[in-house]
């Protein structure tokens, strides 16, 4: 059993997409749609890795970043940022919250997978 | 209000002649000044006076050449209305 | 004989039937029938005025006196019509673009809006036009008398006071009733100016058929004419060189001058293409006036006992050879001389008198209550004008009484001329000289109308009236260089030359040196920038667009004028009465009509127009000159108002400029989340295609997977080019290039048509409906309507928070359109982003999964407008409300302009 990857992100499609792409490079993929009880999520099941969309209906993924850094359960576990907006501000910000990397949309798939990879492998 | 822009060098034919008939609307006036203090000259040297008759027919005359030579202008300035207006003051 | 009775009747008919064409004219022109009525031919048909009762019987006796002289009093306005380029052009393009009402008004505005200069003008024209409305009285009354003596009556004075009385009543009346008809003081007279074209001609046909009369019915034809002229006892030539040219000078000065020339030449002017065909039909006009003038006086001399009056001869030859019809189309034109002239004189001077004198009075008088325009000024200038119009006519009564009627009246026309002629200089260098100020027109005019008062005007009145014999030979208090008529000891000129010449060279003079050594204030250089170089001015290009007009840019500009408090009051008002909330309202005519009114209270009529007519791009002045005259008048306000407590304005404006602030900052923001929104709305679906695409091209996988990758593709291209077809779309729609492709359709279907494509089939939102109120034919584009409605109803799919989402469409109609209300019961939209929800690109929060950039309402708003409807927001208790108003009749406008 791969390590789990928690992917939070509200665009069917794309969760898809990178389930897809996590599931056949060995990672157990959970997803999860909604901003506001993301939080509940990653405390109930705590996963080894965090993939979290910016632009979420109810909340948004800056404001759950800075709150799974502030808890004691999720404060280390590493996380992936994800951005339509592609602004710069955007990248620093989220770094400043203590994103493990941020990337944005469009990205290859190559790309998620290596950084998958980067973050969690071996 | 740049005055470099409103004066070109030269004129279209067209415009010249425009603006030689607004010279001649402003002459008018003058050529009217002049002409209707010519009999002031006429002064008798004649025991008898100026002529009634000529007097009068002088000084409507001027008058009614001065009334045709306006409408002349203002018939040939009629067809183009405004190119003439940007240049005319001071 | 013709009985008296049947002249009184003819003229009481020929009243009758000025009084018809006079309000056929303004009930046309109520219509808006108007364009006959702006003709070049009625203009110059109301350049008529200038030829009085004075002109029309006088200048036959001015002939049978002094010869040829009688002309110059023509050929002056003939010589100014024809060299219209030089003044006429620039007094009415002046007059229209600073929208002037009288002389006094041009010389006031010209001169900073100086309320001083506008009296002294005003006083000067009342005290000139006085004797002349008195001579008209006279000629009337005298014109009657002549029928009533040959009609064997005998008149004592009381007759003729009497009869002066009755005349000086009516033309007040008259005047009255239709020069001060209109609530709005800056229309113009459509009524008099027609009654007065119609005057015209009769007096000119009077005149014209005395004359064919004599020269063909008495004289045998031109060439006996013209032999009895050269045998007369009349000298034609023997003219005084100084005199001559003096009285052409006199005459042309006046004619420009006279302030009813003034309101018949530029308040009255329609269409400044109208001076150019007066410019020689009125010389024309005139030419014909006086063309029968010598013949009359000739046979008159020679047909009549000696003795007669030569002043009637254009009454007294044809009742001589006892042509009855004919002496009364003379009277007749005699009449409309001589009430054409006081109408258009009173309606001028009134003006003046009103604008000039009460108005300024009373503001002073109300200023200490502070609420500067708090009553309606309009009723107070027009109660002005009335009272005005009757209390010159009184003038001239009175001083046809104080003056006995007799001979020395005859004489006065010349001196009022002089008298009016003093505002040359002023005008003259008001339009052609920048450097002319206030200080120095009105030490001129002031100069001007004392020396004209001490060597013309009194003694005027007669010997030892009011100047005594002694003064006039030896000065006064024996001073003999002040002698009235021989000032500076010229003596031996004639008295009117003598006058003429002192009072214009000395008026003249003060004006340019005073001119020279005082400097001009700020207001004051940027109006005689204006009028000097009135052309250039009014051929630059407006600098700002109507577009660019906000109710923002009118509400700092208004603050700057009217105080911060007021302003924003005024814009407040206006905001609740169009129903909305805030401090900014829809910037409607209506409003600017009324905030020009209101600026117009504080900088005169001219600098509000100017300023909102900059503002709202109608042409007028540049941007620098709007600034300039903002800037100029607040510093002017906030001097006369520096005693006062400020801080709280200055506070209030502080908080405006904050609220201003703060309001781009949210519109720059707005703009930023929405290009970050139109990117994510982007790169979304490129996400999914590009990992899909990847996903495709690298792996094995069953067909079934391998299709469905290939849908998600297909779905996501797909999204991506609605999007891109709704930014064009807009983007189309905004730049005004649809083309509208009308069709008449059933709207129930329309409905279906939309519920259909709106994507409900996997929703839980439920549609009500009423299939019988959607029974009504539209004519529009169909297309584009269901597209509205389509965005309205899946915005109701998305959005609709209600636990069981149902959305009402309800049909009603007014009598110009039909409402097609959509109504949810989610929660309604916040109120601080109502104003929001049509802005482009605007979703109201970042919650949403709407699947679209925030574009649907934008261009649905603009597809609404293109069909001449519209699209809003209903605020209700509960539920979003959204009414979509098609228009009931052809959306001719919109369709036209595509």
């Amino acid at each position: 059993m791969g390590k789990r990857v928690l992917l939070i992100e509200d665009e069917p499609n794309i969760i898809e997409a990178i389930s897809f792409i996590l599931s056949r490079d060995g990672w157990t993929v959970h997803t999860h749609e909604d901003g506001v009880t993301a939080m509940e999520k990653v405390a109930s099941m705590p996963p080894d890795m965090i993939i979290l969309d910016v632009m979420l209906p109810g909340r948004s993924g800056f404001d759950i970043l800075r709150d799974l850094r502030s808890q004691e359960i999720s404060k280390d576990i590493p996380i992936m940022m994800l951005t339509a907006r592609g602004q710069d501000k955007d990248r620093e910000l989220a770094l400043r919250l203590g994103a493990t990397h941020f990337m944005t949309k469009p990205f290859s798939n190559g790309e998620v997978r290596d950084h998958v990879r980067n973050m969690i492998g071996a | 209000m740049s005055r470099q822009r409103n004066s070109p060098v030269f004129l279209e034919r067209a415009s010249y002649k425009q603006r030689r008939l607004t010279d001649a609307a402003r002459l008018l006036p003058l050529l009217g000044m002049v002409l209707w203090a010519i009999p002031l000259l006429w002064r008798s040297d004649t025991a008898e006076g100026t002529s009634n008759a000529t007097s009068l027919l002088y000084v409507f005359g001027v008058w009614v050449l001065l009334i045709i030579l306006s409408a002349l202008i203002i018939r040939k300035l009629q067809v183009d209305t405004e190119p003439s207006q940007s240049e005319s003051s001071d | 004989m013709i009985s008296f009775n049947v002249l009184i009747f003819a003229a009481l008919s020929y009243v009758a039937i000025l009084f018809a064409v006079a309000f056929l004219a303004e009930q046309r022109a109520a219509a808006g029938h108007s364009n006959w009525l702006h003709s070049p031919l009625i203009y110059t048909l109301s350049l008529s005025i200038y030829c009085t009762a004075w002109t029309f019987y006088g200048a036959v006796g001015y002939a049978a006196r002094s010869g040829l002289e009688f002309v110059t009093i023509y050929l002056g306005p003939t010589l100014v019509m024809v060299g219209w380029w030089w003044i006429l052009r620039k007094l009415v393009r002046i007059g229209r673009s600073q929208r002037l009402t009288s002389i006094a008004d041009l010389i006031s505005s010209r001169f900073g809006k100086s309320t001083l200069l506008g009296m002294v003008v005003t006083v000067i024209s009342v005290i000139a036009a006085t004797p002349y409305i008195a001579l008209q009285l006279q000629s009337v009354t005298l014109s009657f008398a002549v029928f009533a003596q040959s009609g064997a009556q005998v008149w004592d004075a009381a007759d003729f006071n009497a009869t002066a009385l009755w005349v000086a009543v009516g033309l007040a009346i008259f005047t009255i009733l239709f020069g001060t008809r209109n609530l709005d003081v800056n229309e113009r007279h459509h009524g008099i100016v027609m009654a007065i074209a119609v005057e015209a001609v009769v007096k000119l046909m009077a005149l014209v058929a005395v004359g064919v009369f004599v020269v063909w019915g008495i004289a045998g034809g031109p060439s006996g004419m013209l032999q009895r002229i050269e045998t007369s006892d009349i000298t034609l030539w023997d003219q005084d060189s100084g005199r001559w040219i003096s009285l052409i000078f006199l005459s042309g000065a006046a004619f420009i001058c006279l302030p009813r020339m003034f309101q018949v030449l530029v308040v009255e002017n329609a269409d400044e293409r109208h001076l150019r065909v007066a410019s020689w039909a009125f010389p024309a006009y005139l030419f014909l006036m006086s063309l029968f003038v010598v013949p009359i006086a000739v046979v008159g001399l020679d047909l009549l006992p000696a003795g007669s009056n030569p002043d009637l001869f254009v009454l007294t030859v044809p009742l001589f050879e006892g042509r009855n019809g004919l002496a009364v189309l003379s009277f007749l034109g005699g009449f409309s001389s001589a009430t054409s002239m006081v109408i258009v004189a009173t309606i001028a001077l009134a003006t003046m008198v009103s604008n000039h004198i009460v108005v300024p009075v009373w503001l002073h008088l109300q200023a200490d209550q502070h609420a500067m325009m708090s009553g309606d000024v309009r009723k107070v200038i027009l109660l002005a004008r009335r009272l005005s119009i009757a209390g010159i006519l009184m003038l001239g009564f009175i001083y046809y009484r104080a003056s006995g009627g007799g001979t020395a009246l005859a004489a006065i026309g010349l001196i009022s001329f002089t008298g009016t002629v003093q505002i040359l200089p002023a005008l003259i260098g008001g339009i052609f000289w920048r450097g002319a100020t206030r200080i120095g027109a009105a030490l001129g005019l002031l100069t001007g109308l004392l020396i004209w008062t001490w060597t013309l005007f009194l003694p005027s009145f007669g010997v030892e009236a009011v100047i005594s014999q002694s003064v006039m030979e030896l000065g006064p208090f024996g001073i003999a260089w002040l002698r009235p008529q021989a000032l500076f000891g010229i003596a031996g000129l004639d008295p009117l030359v003598h006058g003429i010449m002192w009072s214009m060279l000395w008026n003249a003079g003060i004006f340019v040196v005073g001119s020279l050594v005082s400097f001009p204030g700020p207001l004051e250089r940027l109006q005689g920038a204006q009028f000097v170089n009135v052309f250039e001015r009014s051929n630059a290009a407006p600098a700002w667009t109507s577009a660019a007009t906000g109710a923002e840019d009118l509400l700092v500009m208004s603050q700057r004028i009217l105080g911060s408090r007021e302003a924003q009051a005024i814009f407040e008002t206006e905001a609740a009465r169009q129903g909305l909330t805030g401090y900014l309202p829809e910037v409607t005519p209506e409003f600017i009509q009324h905030l020009e009114r209101e600026l117009a209270g504080s900088v005169g009529a001219a600098t509000a127009h100017a300023m909102i007519g900059q503002l709202t791009g109608g042409s007028g002045v540049s941007v620098e000159d709007l600034i300039a005259v903002a800037d100029e008048a607040a510093q002017i306000l906030e001097y006369s108002n520096r005693l006062e407590a400020k801080s709280a304005e200055q506070e209030q404006t502080a908080r405006a400029l904050r609220d201003a602030n703060t309001k781009l900052t949210a519109l720059s923001i707005q703009k930023d989340a929405f290009l970050s929104q139109i990117s994510h709305e982007l790169r979304t679906p490129m996400t999914s295609i590009r990992s899909f695409s990847d996903i495709l091209r690298d792996d094995t996988m069953s067909a079934e997977a391998r299709e469905r990758y290939a849908g998600i593709i297909h779905d996501e291209a797909i999204r991506l080019t609605r999007l891109l077809d709704d930014l064009l779309d807009l983007s189309v729609l905004e730049n005004g290039q649809v083309v509208l492709n009308e069709q008449t359709g059933d709207l129930s279907s329309l409905i279906d048509r939309a519920v259909g494509a709106a994507g409900l089939h996997d929703s839980l939102l439920v549609v009500v409906r009423d299939q019988t109120a959607e029974q009504v034919t539209l004519s529009a584009d169909l297309d584009r309507l269901v597209q509205v409605f389509i965005n309205v109803i899946s915005n109701a799919r998305k959005y609709c928070d209600a636990s069981e989402p149902r959305l009402t469409i309800d049909v009603n109609h007014t009598e110009e359109a039909y409402h097609v209300d959509f109504i949810d019961n989610g929660s309604g939209i916040a109120k601080e982003n109502e104003q929001l929800i049509f802005e482009k690109f605007s979703r109201v929060s970042d919650q949403s999964k709407a699947g679209g950039a925030g574009l649907g309402l934008a261009i649905c708003r603009e597809i609404m407008h293109r069909l001449g409807g519209d699209v809003a927001y209903l605020r209700r208790k509960d539920g979003t409300a959204f009414r979509v108003t098609v228009p009931k009749a052809k959306m001719s406008a919109a369709l036209a302009e595509t």
